[in-house]
């Protein structure tokens, strides 16, 4: 519908239109060729990961001795393992599994931060000051090494790696969160809340933590990386992922060691499986940042 | 033709060469002073010698003991020579129609604490060993079912009465995980107190432990071999990974690792260093094995377990895993090139063992099918050390697999890994092994017995100790052979207690100026390092 012609200018401007899913792609290239090339990464994991079964060329488990240690080939493009498994496959399906410890603990860890970290604002006084104080001891420890001791508790498996991982992100999460939603405490939708006579529960989750969400996502795309090479870091240390599933970590350990000199592509192609997924996510969450924060907005 | 001919050369030239390193050994002299520094690949269970059976403790732990006899640290490769440590003179020979061995024992001994060593604190050790209390393990108390009694007449004679004669009995003295102990200290602090603490009569005095990091000791000044020990002291880093096992090698960061390593090893550490780095290699009395948890269901079913060993591809296994891991040979119970071992005729006719695999995987997946088994899930429980569990247990992994099995893998440290076989019991399959020392296999295959201390299987089978008793009361080597054989057919193939996978092989590449160290068929002998000596 058009705007009626009212003969003066009545200094509205025209609402902005609505950006369809393309455009906004389109605009994060151009303002944001850097976060889009992470995102290019972060998709193409993510294809890889879902459709492993059908881009895979071969079964990533499955030892095939009279290929060991075969370079980089036609019939292999990355080479082989010393089991003679292929080194392309396993990383197709590696990338499964660092997708799905990354995102699984990355979300825990900092859905778990966020609810932390706004009941902490929320509440403040001595609850706020408890809360901290717990997560100042968390956060004393360096990530890896309170994943240590998490899986020296618990032991190896994916499971207990997750756990591992997601413990570490809670504190930093809550840290960050808590100081956004200060500054929302005081804002008098939450006293209208509170006079509503609202529970706590609810002021927090529907009325508080939707708007700490920018921080939050932030958080988010940040852990998923590094949870991807926290487990990479604990799966080659031997204390995550075990053998025979296809995991990046995993494949650095052991035989990468061993025949680093002779065969060259066991350690060096899951290595840069590793880099690139971090740096894709880590250049994703950046971008992110950037475009969420309205005072980066502007510039 | 040419090839084999150059095979055959190049084997001789490495035999001249080994034979000639070890002339040369022991026609230098040696040097005193200097400090060994060697690599170890696995973590202290505890310090307790009567109940580990990992060279993890072995290494470090076993120059503070001493032992009452023990295999000629010249001549190790011998399944037969053995000398006296704490006994006097040549080993004696048994009298009363074979049925007792009296000691004399050393005079001037003492421990590190100072108090004498005398037969006393000998017969409270092997009392310990063969007769433990209630609550006590003894992980090589089967070694010893032929003994009646260890008596100590006097402060310098100990006397072992046997039930029967049995011609086991002077190997498994020569055990080197028979550290004795002072008699005050069991008494005064009972039969636990061993596994944390170390009071010892060995050529070396402990000096300190930090888990995970070395165990370090110095030169018992007052070892009762004059001359001895060559060495000030040495430091055992421990350094689970190989990878930073070699590097220490190639850097110089220690000297040597006693256990061994694979052949791609061998030749990186030949070619990096050349004549710096000596290599000894050995036949290994070592095997890898998997024990199914007999209490779990469905491997209380013997259909289940003979699956397991079925699916094994043992002959192709040792083709390609030997070029990988420190495993080769393919094996039944008993030590391969030993006279009472299987021939390959004998052990394709075992389950697992035949050369058609097509036909031995149909035969598990129909045995699968019968128990109701088949796609079975579980979980093989497994050591952190790479070599050769790692491999070994990826590769069964994938053998399991091209029956229907899906089997996922648990890996714990030797500690954990342990407490779970001895104390949690919570596993459905493990990775297990059997290591002896002194090659001795009417004892050594004593691991198979569900009464073994050693034993995991959690099961109990009379006809096999039965078999067990009649093959070490038996003098006659032909019997003993035939038993030998029923024995093996019952424990790996009638009741599939155990699957064999395969017997290790034995590589140490060193540094070329460790003197007086020899390989043997075990990482677990010659390891007082009273005769070794640095070239520097």
């Amino acid at each position: 519908m058009a705007t009626p012609d009212i003969g003066y200018d009545s200094g509205i401007e025209e609402l902005p239109k609505s950006k369809t899913w393309l455009g906004a792609a389109l605009e994060m290239m151009r303002k944001q060729p850097l976060g889009a090339a992470g995102g290019f990464v972060v998709l193409v994991m993510i294809f890889m990961a879902v459709f492993a079964e059908l881009i895979a060329p071969y079964d990533p488990e499955a030892n095939s001795f009279e290929f060991m240690l075969v370079g980089p080939s036609t019939d292999f493009l990355l080479g082989t393992d010393q089991f003679g498994r292929d080194l392309l496959s396993r990383i197709i399906y590696g990338a499964r599994t660092a997708l799905y410890v990354g995102f699984v603990s990355a979300f825990f860890g900092a859905t778990a931060g966020l609810v932390l970290g706004v009941a902490s604002a929320y509440f403040g006084g001595r609850i706020d000051l408890l809360f901290q104080r717990v997560l100042d001891v968390f956060m004393a420890f360096p990530l890896i090494i309170m994943a240590l001791a998490v899986v020296a508790i618990l032991g190896t498996g994916t499971q207990n790696v997750i756990i591992a991982i997601t413990v570490p992100f809670i504190p930093q999460c809550a840290r960050v969160v808590r100081s956004s939603a200060l500054a929302i405490r005081e804002i008098p939708y939450v006293d209208a809340a509170r006079a509503c006579g609202f529970s706590h529960t609810r002021i927090i989750l529907r009325h508080m933590a939707p708007n700490v969400m920018a921080p939050y996502l932030i958080m988010l795309t940040s852990f998923v990386g590094q949870a991807i090479l926290l487990e990479a870091s604990l799966s080659y240390l031997g204390l995550g992922v075990q053998e025979p599933t296809a995991a990046w970590g995993l494949m650095l350990q052991g035989g990468a060691e061993e025949y680093a000199e002779s065969a060259p592509w066991v350690a060096v192609f899951p290595g840069l499986a590793i880099t690139l997924a971090v740096f894709g996510f880590n250049l994703f969450g950046d971008a992110l940042r950037d475009m969420l924060d309205p005072k980066l907005r502007s510039r | 033709m040419k090839r084999s001919f150059l095979k055959t050369a190049a084997a001789v030239a490495l035999g001249a060469s080994l034979g000639l390193t070890s002339a040369m050994a022991t026609a230098e002299t040696p040097k005193k002073g200097g400090v060994l520094n060697f690599v170890v690949g696995s973590k202290i269970p505890s310090y307790d010698g009567h109940i580990e059976t990992t060279f993890g403790m072995i290494h470090p732990i076993r120059p503070f003991y001493s032992v009452l006899i023990r295999v000629n640290p010249d001549n190790p490769s011998s399944p037969t020579d053995f000398v006296c440590d704490l006994c006097v003179g040549d080993v004696p020979r048994p009298t009363d129609d074979g049925k007792t061995y009296t000691f004399k024992i050393r005079q001037g001994v003492t421990f590190h604490n100072g108090a004498p060593l005398t037969a006393q604190d000998i017969k409270a050790t092997y009392d310990k060993i063969i007769f433990p209390p209630d609550g006590i393990a003894s992980a090589r108390k089967a070694f010893f079912s032929m003994v009646e009694s260890v008596t100590a007449p006097d402060d310098t004679t100990v006397v072992f009465k046997l039930k029967y004669p049995s011609g086991s009995f002077i190997p498994a003295l020569a055990t080197p995980f028979n550290f004795i102990y002072s008699k005050a200290d069991l008494d005064q602090h009972g039969h636990t107190w061993h596994q944390r603490n170390i009071n010892g009569s060995g050529a070396f005095r402990f000096v300190e432990h930090q888990p995970g990091a070395f165990v370090e000791g110095a030169r018992n000044d007052n070892y009762y071999v004059d001359g001895k020990p060559y060495l000030d002291g040495f430091k055992a880093i421990a350094a689970p990974k190989m990878a930073v096992r070699l590097q220490a090698i190639r850097g110089d960061r220690a000297a040597i690792e006693f256990r061994g390593f694979p052949p791609k090893a061998r030749d990186d550490l030949v070619k990096a260093l050349g004549d710096q780095i000596t290599v000894q290699e050995s036949d290994w009395n070592c095997v890898l094995l998997f024990t199914p948890n007999q209490k779990r269901k469905p491997f209380d079913d013997v259909r289940v377990r003979k699956a397991l060993t079925l699916a094994v591809d043992r002959w192709g296994g040792s083709k390609y895993l030997s070029r990988i891991a420190i495993v080769k040979t393919v094996g039944g119970v008993a030590f391969p090139n030993h006279p009472l071992a299987a021939t390959q005729g004998e052990l394709k006719q075992l389950a697992g063992y035949g050369t058609d695999l097509k036909k031995s995987r149909a035969e598990a997946r129909r045995l699968l099918k019968e128990a109701g088994a088949e796609g079975l899930e579980f979980e093989l429980h497994n050591r952190g050390v790479d070599q050769p569990y790692k491999v070994v247990g990826t590769w069964l992994i994938d053998q399991w697999k091209q029956v229907g099995l899906n089997v996922r893998q648990r890996v714990q440290p030797t500690g954990p890994f342990y407490d779970t076989l001895r104390k949690k019991k919570d596993f459905d399959v493990s990775l297990d092994f059997n290591c002896q020392s002194v090659v001795n296999p009417l004892v050594d295959v004593s691991k198979f017995l569900g009464s073994a201390g050693n034993n995991y299987g959690e099961y109990e089978d009379p006809v096999l100790e039965e078999l067990f008793d009649k093959m070490n009361r038996s003098g006659d080597e032909a019997e003993q052979r035939e038993l030998m054989r029923a024995y093996e057919k019952r424990a790996l193939d009638e009741m599939a207690h155990i699957g064999v996978t395969l017997w290790w092989y034995k590589i140490n590449p060193h540094r070329s100026y460790v003197k007086g160290w020899k390989i043997a068929p075990s990482h677990y002998l010659n390891q007082a390092l009273d005769n070794v000596w640095l070239d520097k």
